[in-house]
C-alpha cells in the first residue's frame, strides 16, 4: 500500500463514520471562538433548545472588535465606543458564560488574536483538528493539527455534535529547499507561494508546506506560513512535527500533563508524510531565489519582488485578468512601471494573526532600533497579537525601541488588519502592512494595502516608502550595516 | 433551511474574478449579532458612492450608476453570473446571508473559494460550476439580451437559456439533498449519536491528552 499524507493520517484520526452520499463526520478535538462569527450559532442552539456536546473543547476570545488604546481598554467592554461592537463582544461574554465555554475576556492577559493564543496556551496540539469560525484557523496547521475556518452554520454544528461534514480535499506539497536570503523571512515565502500559484491555486486542497527552508523555520514562522495557506485558496495548511514543534509546546498551560507528555510526543512523532505518500500536486521553491515581497494590487498574488516594478496590464494573462490588473492599479492609485520602492507610504501596520508573535516583533524592532520612523509616515502601530505577547515584549524591552523609533505600541487584537475597531485607513492612504489580505476596503474605505513582512514594514516606516530590508543599512539611518543585516 | 427545487430568475452579470468576501459584505456589518438585514448592504463599496455603516438608512445614499446591481434592466436579479474563484477571502457566513437577503437563489461562475461554496450551501444558495467558456456565453448571452432569464432544475441538474439550451451541472449528492428537503444537518448528525460517542470513547482512550484543560 502506498504510504500516507499528513493530511491523511489526521483524516483517518478522525474519521467516524463514512457516509453513502461520500461525506464524512470528522469528529473536532478543539474549537475556538471569537465574537464576530460565533452569536448567531448560540442564537441557533437556543432556538433549537441544543446544548454544546463537549464543554471542555472549546476556548473563546474576542478579537476583532476590541479597541486598541490603552485608554479605552483600561475600561473594558465599556471602553468600546462603538455600541455595536460592544454589544458583540459583551454577546460572546454572556453567551460564554451561560453556556459554561471558557473564554479569555478583554483585559485577561492571555487575551488575544484567535490564532496566536491557541498555540501560545498549548490549546493547538499535533494530532488534533482545530476550527474556528474564521478561515485563518488554517494557522495552526503549523503543528501538525488538522485545522481550518468554518462558517457559522459549522460554528453551530460543531457545537451541537462535535463533528463536521467534510469531503476529503486533494493533497498539495509546497516544497521549499534551499537557505533564506538575510531579511527574507516567512512571510515573504508565503507571498511567494501565492505570487506563484495564485488565490485560488489551492483551492480544494490541503497544501502541507515541506522542505529544508520549512523546517529550518521556527514554529513562529510555519505559523505565519500556514496562517495565508487561505489566501493562496486551500483551507488547510500544514507543516509536520518535528522536535521544533514538540519543544515549543513543552510547559504550555494548555499542553498534555507530565503523566501523558512522553506518550503525546511518541504519537506526535507519527504525524508526518510518509516518504512514498502521493500527492496530487507537488510545488517547488528555491528559497535562495525568494526576495522580499511586496504586494501592489488588491489580491495577495498580486505581489512582486522589492526591486521590481508594477506589472503592466496588457502582459497580464487573459483578459479577465488584464482587467483584474487595470482595476487594481486604479484602486491602488499605482501606474504600470513605478518602481515598488517608489510607493510612498501613509501608515505602516504591524500585527495581525499573520505577524504579530513575538518573533515577528523581534524582527520589526532590529529595523526600528535607533532610527526613527519618518516625517511623512501619519502613523505606525506596533499591535501585539495577545496579552502575553505583549508582556514578554515589554520584558525585552521591545516597546521601548518602538517607541523610540516613533511607533505607537498598542493593546492586543486584530485591529487595522481588518479595521473593525477604531483603527482604520483614510481613503487613498497607502499602508506597509504585516497582515494577510490587501481587498479593496480591507483595512479602512478606500484604503490602500501592501502585504510585507515586520522586517519590510518597519525599514518602510523609517524610509517613508518601500526599501529592501537587505540594504536598508545602505540607506543611512543611524545604525550600521550589521544591524541591519541579521534583521 | 430554506428549500430550493427549481428556480427560474433574472441574471445579472457581474464581470469581476476573485470576488472576495469583503466585497460581499465589508467588515462593519459583521457586527450584527442577527443572521438577516444584510441585503441592503451587499457589495456596499460597489453599490453606494459613499462609505457605508450600520444602521444607517441606505435610500438616502448616493448610488453607484455603474454597478451592475443598479442598473434598472437587472432590477430584481436572482440568478448571479460571476467569475473564477468567487467568495475568496474570509469564512463570514455574512456573505451567503447578505446574497441570499438581497434575493439572490443562484450563483453561476466557473469557480468558487471553498468555504463559501460550503456555507452558500447551507443557506439554501445554489451554486453552480460551469467551464470557463460556458460561463463566457452565458455572460455574452445575458449582456446582449435584455430581461435575460434561466430556468434551473435541481432535481435534474439543468439549467435551461431563453432559447431551449439545456446544460447539465454536477452538484454533490448531499447538498442536493438537503436543498431540495430543506433539511437541517444539525438533526441530521444527531442521528448518528451513538457513532459519535463510540469514536469519542475510543479517541480518548488512545489519547487522553486530547481531553485534558489547563487548570
Ligand atoms: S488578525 Fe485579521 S485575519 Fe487574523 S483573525 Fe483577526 S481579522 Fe482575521
Amino acid at each position: 500500500m502506498a504510504g500516507q499524507t499528513l493530511y491523511d493520517k489526521l483524516w483517518s484520526r478522525h474519521l467516524v463514520k463514512e457516509r453513502d452520499d461520500g461525506t464524512a463526520l470528522i469528529y473536532i478535538d478543539r474549537h475556538l471562538l471569537h465574537e464576530v462569527t460565533s452569536p448567531q450559532a448560540f442564537e441557533g442552539l437556543r432556538l433549537a433548545g441544543r446544548k454544546p456536546w463537549r464543554l471542555d473543547t472549546n476556548l473563546a476570545t474576542p478579537d476583532h472588535n476590541v479597541p486598541t488604546t490603552l485608554k479605552e481598554r483600561s475600561e473594558g467592554n465599556a471602553g468600546i465606543v462603538d455600541p455595536v461592537s460592544r454589544i458583540q463582544v459583551e454577546t460572546l461574554d454572556d453567551n460564554c458564560t451561560s453556556f459554561g465555554i471558557e473564554e479569555f475576556r478583554i483585559n485577561d492577559a492571555r487575551q488575544g488574536i484567535v490564532h496566536v493564543v491557541g498555540p501560545e496556551q498549548g490549546a493547538t496540539q499535533p494530532g488534533m483538528t482545530v476550527v474556528c469560525g474564521d478561515s485563518h484557523t488554517a494557522t495552526h496547521g503549523a503543528f501538525g493539527a488538522l485545522a481550518h475556518g468554518i462558517g457559522t452554520s459549522e460554528v453551530e454544528h460543531v457545537l451541537a455534535t462535535q463533528c463536521l461534514i467534510q469531503r476529503k480535499m486533494k493533497n498539495m506539497q509546497v516544497r521549499v529547499e534551499g537557505e533564506l536570503g538575510l531579511g527574507v523571512t516567512a512571510k515573504d515565502i508565503v507571498l511567494a507561494v501565492i505570487g506563484k500559484i495564485g488565490t485560488a491555486g489551492g483551492t480544494g486542497y490541503a497544501i502541507e508546506f515541506a522542505g529544508s527552508a520549512i523546517r529550518d523555520l521556527s514554529m513562529e514562522g510555519r505559523m505565519t506560513i500556514c496562517n495565508m495557506a487561505i489566501e493562496a485558496g486551500a483551507r488547510v495548511g500544514l507543516v509536520a512535527v518535528d522536535e521544533t514543534t514538540v519543544e515549543y509546546l513543552r510547559r504550555r498551560p494548555f499542553a498534555p500533563s507530565e503523566e501523558y507528555w512522553d506518550a503525546a510526543v511518541a504519537d506526535w512523532r507519527e504525524l508526518v508524510s510518509d516518504d512514498d505518500a502521493p500527492f496530487d500536486k507537488i510545488v517547488e521553491l528555491d528559497a535562495a531565489a525568494i526576495e522580499p515581497q511586496v504586494t501592489w494590487g488588491t489580491s495577495p498574488e498580486m505581489v512582486a519582488g522589492v526591486g521590481a516594478q508594477v506589472p503592466d496590464p496588457a502582459a497580464a494573462g487573459d483578459e479577465t485578468v488584464q482587467r483584474g490588473v487595470s482595476r487594481a492599479l486604479e484602486y491602488m492609485g499605482l501606474h504600470a512601471g513605478q518602481q515598488i520602492t517608489d510607493i510612498q507610504l501613509d501608515k505602516v501596520f504591524i500585527g495581525s494573526c499573520t505577524n504579530s508573535r513575538i518573533e515577528d516583533l523581534r524582527e520589526a524592532a532590529k529595523v526600528a532600533e535607533g532610527r526613527k520612523v519618518a516625517d511623512s509616515i501619519k502613523l505606525a502601530m506596533v499591535v501585539p497579537g495577545s496579552g502575553l505577547v505583549k508582556r514578554q515584549a515589554e520584558e525585552e524591552g521591545l516597546d521601548k525601541i518602538f517607541l523610540e523609533a516613533g511607533f505607537e505600541w498598542r493593546e492586543p487584537g486584530c485591529s487595522m488588519c481588518l479595521a473593525m475597531n477604531a483603527d482604520k485607513l483614510g481613503t487613498g492612504e497607502h499602508c506597509a502592512s504585516t497582515s494577510n489580505r490587501n481587498f479593496e476596503g480591507r483595512q479602512g474605505y478606500g484604503g490602500r494595502t501592501h502585504l510585507v513582512s515586520p522586517a519590510m514594514a518597519a525599514a518602510a516606516a523609517i524610509a517613508g516608502h518601500f526599501v529592501d530590508v537587505r540594504d536598508f543599512g545602505a540607506e543611512g539611518a543611524a545604525n550600521d550595516d550589521s544591524q541591519v543585516q541579521e534583521a | 433551511m430554506r428549500k430550493f427545487d427549481r428556480h427560474q430568475g433574472l441574471v445579472a452579470p457581474m464581470d469581476r474574478a476573485n470576488v472576495d468576501t469583503d466585497l460581499i459584505i465589508p467588515k462593519q456589518f459583521l457586527k450584527s449579532i442577527k443572521r438577516t438585514g444584510f441585503g441592503p448592504n451587499l457589495f456596499d463599496e460597489l453599490r453606494y458612492l459613499d462609505e457605508g455603516y450600520p444602521g444607517q438608512d441606505v435610500a438616502t445614499r448616493p448610488l453607484n450608476p455603474d454597478f451592475v446591481l443598479n442598473q434598472p434592466r437587472y432590477q430584481g436579479a436572482s440568478v448571479l453570473l460571476a467569475r473564477r474563484n468567487f467568495g475568496c477571502g474570509s469564512s463570514r457566513e455574512h456573505a451567503p446571508w447578505a446574497l441570499e437577503d438581497f434575493g439572490f437563489r443562484v450563483i453561476i461562475a466557473p469557480s468558487f473559494a471553498d468555504i463559501f461554496f460550503n456555507n452558500a450551501f447551507k443557506n439554501g444558495l445554489l451554486l453552480i460550476t460551469f467551464d470557463e467558456a460556458t460561463v463566457d456565453r452565458l455572460f455574452q448571452e445575458a449582456e446582449a439580451e435584455e430581461g435575460y432569464r434561466l430556468d434551473v432544475d435541481l432535481e435534474s441538474q439543468q439549467v435551461i437559456t431563453p432559447s431551449g439550451e439545456t446544460l447539465t451541472f454536477e452538484v454533490d449528492a448531499f447538498r442536493k439533498q438537503c436543498l431540495l428537503e430543506g433539511l437541517d444537518d444539525i438533526g441530521l448528525t444527531l442521528k448518528d449519536a451513538d457513532a459519535i460517542d463510540d469514536f469519542e470513547k475510543r479517541h480518548r482512550q488512545a489519547r487522553p491528552w486530547l481531553f485534558r484543560q489547563a487548570g
